[in-house]
Parts: C-alpha cells; sequence; structure tokens
C-alpha cells in the first residue's frame, strides 16, 4: 500500500500523504511552474520532476532518497543539426512520459517527449541519448500532432519479464513494439481503428491515436488502451487488439489504469468525445471493467455528479501496486482517492492547478 | 565590452547582476556569459541552440527578432537585455 502520490499540475509539483483521516497534501514543489511528468523510482527512492517553463525550456530536476532539496540534472534534448537549412530542426517542448527502466538496469530511465521522440538515461538523468532508431523510421513522417501541434509520446511500458522488450503509444503515430531495448521497432497494434481518418485509412496502423497504454504487471502481455476513438485490449503483448468500447456513457477518454495483478480489470474515465471533452452529463464517473472488458460498471460514490466539468487528462488516473487504491487528478484541479478499487471515492481537501499526472510514490 | 542583463525570471541560473562581454554579435557576447553560467545557455537557448520563441533580447533600446538576434552586430559600448516575451509560456 503507497503512503504517497505525486501530483504534477500546471503550477507546481504536489505530493500527498495518507494520514489517518484521509489523504493530505505534503509538500509543494516548484510553485508557479508548470509540471508535465512527476516519477518515483521504486528502485532507489529517487523523484524525478520534468518542468514545462514555457519561456525558457523543458528541464528536469532530480530529488534523492530521503533529501529534502532538487537538484537540476540533464534534461533530454536532440543533438545539434550542424547542417546547413536547420532552422527545422528539432527541440524538446514536453517531457510527455518519463518511467524507471528494469530493476536488472539501476539508473535507467526513459522519457518520451514531443515531438514525439524517445530518450534513454542510463545515469539516473545525468545524460540523455535519443533512440535514432524510432526518430529515423520512415513512417514518423506519417504520425501527426494529437492534443499537441505535434506528434508525442506518452506511454512507454517495460515487459516486467524481459527488460529489453518495450512498447509505446504514440498521438498519433500508433503502437510500437522494441525487443532489443530500443534497437529496431516495429508499428504493432492490429485491430484498432481510427473514424477520424478517410475510411480506407482507418486501420492504418501508423495513423492510430492511443491516448494511453497500460500494461497487467503481472500478466504483461495484456495490454489496455484508451484510443481516440474507443478502448482496446491486448493480449498478446500489444500486437493485436480487440475493442471492448461501446459502453456508457461514452467510450472516449484519456487516461487508463490496469490492475496490476488481475488481467481482467481496468479503470477508464469517459468523457465527451472530441471538440467537447468534458464529463457526460456534467458528472465525474469511471468505469470499471473486471470481466477483461465484457461489461464496465459505472462508479460515482463520491465523485462530483453535476456541474463537474472535470476532464482527467491521460496521465491523470494511477492505480498503486495494491490494486485497490487509486488516484485520479482532472482539468479543474480536482484529486480523488480510492481504497476499495474504485467503488467509493474520497475528494482531496484542497483546490490544486489544473491537474496534468497523478502517480504513486 | 557589452554590458547583458538578464530577466529576474531567470536568477536562479544567470549572474546575479548586468555583466560584461566581449563580442561582434549576441551571439558572441552570450556564449561568453555562458561560459560562466553553463546552466543558463539551456534556457535561453533550445536544443539547436536557437534563440527560445518566448524569450526576447534588446540591444541599446531596440527588440530583436528571434530569427537573427543572434547574429546581431554589437558595439563596445552596447547594453543587451535577455528578457522573458510576454507571448507564449
Amino acid at each position: 500500500m503507497g503512503g504517497r502520490a505525486l501530483v504534477s499540475t500546471r503550477k507546481g509539483l504536489f505530493t500527498l500523504a495518507r494520514r489517518r483521516g484521509g489523504w493530505e497534501v505534503e509538500r509543494a514543489d516548484f510553485l508557479g511552474t508548470p509540471i508535465s511528468m512527476a516519477l518515483h523510482d521504486p528502485r532507489d527512492g529517487t523523484t524525478y520532476a520534468a518542468h514545462d517553463n514555457g519561456h525558457f525550456g523543458v528541464k528536469l530536476h532530480r530529488r534523492d532518497a530521503d533529501t529534502n532539496d532538487w537538484q537540476e540534472i540533464a534534461a533530454p534534448a536532440f543533438p545539434k543539426v550542424e547542417a546547413a537549412g536547420s532552422g527545422n530542426a528539432p527541440a524538446v517542448s514536453l517531457v510527455w512520459e518519463l518511467v524507471a527502466g528494469p530493476s536488472a538496469r539501476l539508473g535507467e530511465l526513459w522519457a518520451g517527449t514531443v515531438p514525439g521522440a524517445l530518450f534513454r538515461s542510463r545515469d539516473r538523468g545525468e545524460s540523455w541519448e535519443l533512440v535514432e532508431s524510432l526518430w529515423n523510421v520512415p513512417e514518423r513522417e506519417r504520425w501527426f500532432g494529437g492534443g499537441k501541434d505535434e506528434p508525442g509520446i506518452h506511454s512507454i511500458v517495460i515487459d516486467p519479464r524481459d527488460p529489453d522488450s518495450l512498447t509505446l503509444a504514440i498521438s498519433c503515430g500508433g503502437v510500437w513494439k522494441s525487443r532489443d531495448a530500443g534497437a529496431t521497432w516495429t508499428n504493432t497494434g492490429r485491430g484498432m481503428r481510427a473514424s477520424y481518418m478517410p475510411p480506407d485509412q482507418a486501420e492504418n496502423l501508423v495513423t492510430q491515436d492511443p491516448h494511453r497504454l497500460q500494461l497487467c504487471a503481472a500478466s504483461p502481455d495484456v495490454m489496455w488502451v484508451q484510443h481516440h476513438d474507443t478502448r482496446f485490449r491486448s493480449t498478446d503483448g500489444g500486437l493485436s487488439f480487440t475493442e471492448i468500447g461501446a459502453k456508457p456513457p461514452s467510450v472516449f477518454g484519456f487516461a487508463v489504469a490496469a490492475h496490476p495483478s488481475d488481467p481482467e480489470t481496468a479503470w477508464f474515465v469517459p468523457a465527451v468525445k472530441d471538440e467537447c471533452r468534458y464529463p457526460a452529463d456534467a458528472r465525474v464517473v469511471v468505469a470499471r471493467t473486471r470481466d477483461g472488458g465484457e461489461s464496465f460498471e459505472t462508479l460515482d460514490r463520491g465523485l462530483p455528479k453535476k456541474h463537474a466539468y472535470d476532464l482527467v487528462y491521460r496521465h491523470g488516473l494511477a492505480v498503486d501496486a495494491d490494486g485497490e487504491t487509486l488516484v485520479m487528478g482532472s482539468t479543474s484541479g480536482g484529486v480523488w482517492f480510492s481504497e476499495d478499487g474504485g467503488d467509493s471515492w474520497a475528494a482531496l481537501d484542497a483546490r490544486l492547478p489544473p491537474v496534468y499526472a497523478a502517480s504513486f510514490a | 565590452m557589452a554590458r547583458v542583463s538578464f530577466t529576474a525570471h531567470l536568477r536562479r541560473v544567470a549572474p546575479p547582476g548586468p555583466v560584461t562581454a566581449d563580442g561582434a554579435t549576441i551571439g558572441e557576447v552570450l556564449a561568453l556569459v555562458f561560459a560562466a553560467s553553463p546552466r543558463l545557455a539551456g534556457y535561453v537557448l533550445d536544443d539547436q541552440g536557437r534563440l527560445r520563441k518566448h524569450v526576447c533580447v534588446f540591444v541599446d533600446g531596440a527588440r530583436l527578432g528571434n530569427g537573427t538576434a543572434l547574429d546581431h552586430p554589437v558595439s563596445a559600448t552596447s547594453e543587451i537585455h535577455v528578457l522573458q516575451a510576454l507571448s507564449g509560456g
């Protein structure tokens, strides 16, 4: 059972702690600075915070276990292009995903960015290298922005059985897999479809918009995707997917959390799709399946039931290792916890800035 | 030598007050300042060494275009201000 959660917001990083009476804000860091993503590395207790300084660029800060002070470390950055005509050469505009590497490779971190690039660090963020093999795939020219002007990598999952097996989800660039720690890549995701494309392109793997991809840690071949169009589930490690969507109140949304040990259970946060992007009927609900997506329950006990326009972004929902404790944060600054697998929720007694990401520490 | 001042928003990484440096262009002057304050470079320039989109540079009272600012000539008496643009962010 985790005792802490990290909530990354438009105005700083908030660390929440479980107390006897519920969850409370324990500390606030970087007040005023947008934090796009934070990571607690369970291997050594380090906390990382990605800053999205609108004016001064992307920065990364690190706080060692049991210390109070943050240290600015290297941020993912593209190699400098010296050639003529480098005016359009890429620069990182956002760290959109940050994950700890496998336990066998302490210090390894992976970052997904906007524009859509993957970066790897082998030294706790002291330095970063662009994964050129992915940046150079010819299909990248057909990726396009989804929610951002440029495409971005927002989901990176590592197979707990095989530290070299990575799966990425890209908006919009589909699902990509590597079995050799990023040396080579395959565009997967057969079975997904995109109604925003011309009909003959709807099943094209490279233009899918998976909003978020997560795996079941105990059964890593099971992956869940909240896609722009609907929800999908894979039972073969992301090679192919089956639609599990058409359930009320809507199948649009951004976030998904995968139960860590039960491959049949996952949570989603429905919203009214496309141009609206707020909860159906202005009621915040969570959709839970416990039978692999055959059916969904709509969970709302303790959540706002009227006049609620809270949107939960793709990193705004997380489940702890116990499979029972969940945290959810919204664009209106609402944060809710559940201690019973989503059956009931309690609001954090705070009005936080708009939430970009929530995770357990 | 040209004199360079940085916005107070950069106080954590920039010199505390105006600094002087030699150089024929803004880029050359800033390169010398960055040599003494290495973290500052990444706040003013992007991955490719371009002036960040929402940073602006004034020389002797005139605002420079971001695409050409680094190549702009400066004199030994130039006053350079590196500021946060009010756009974006």
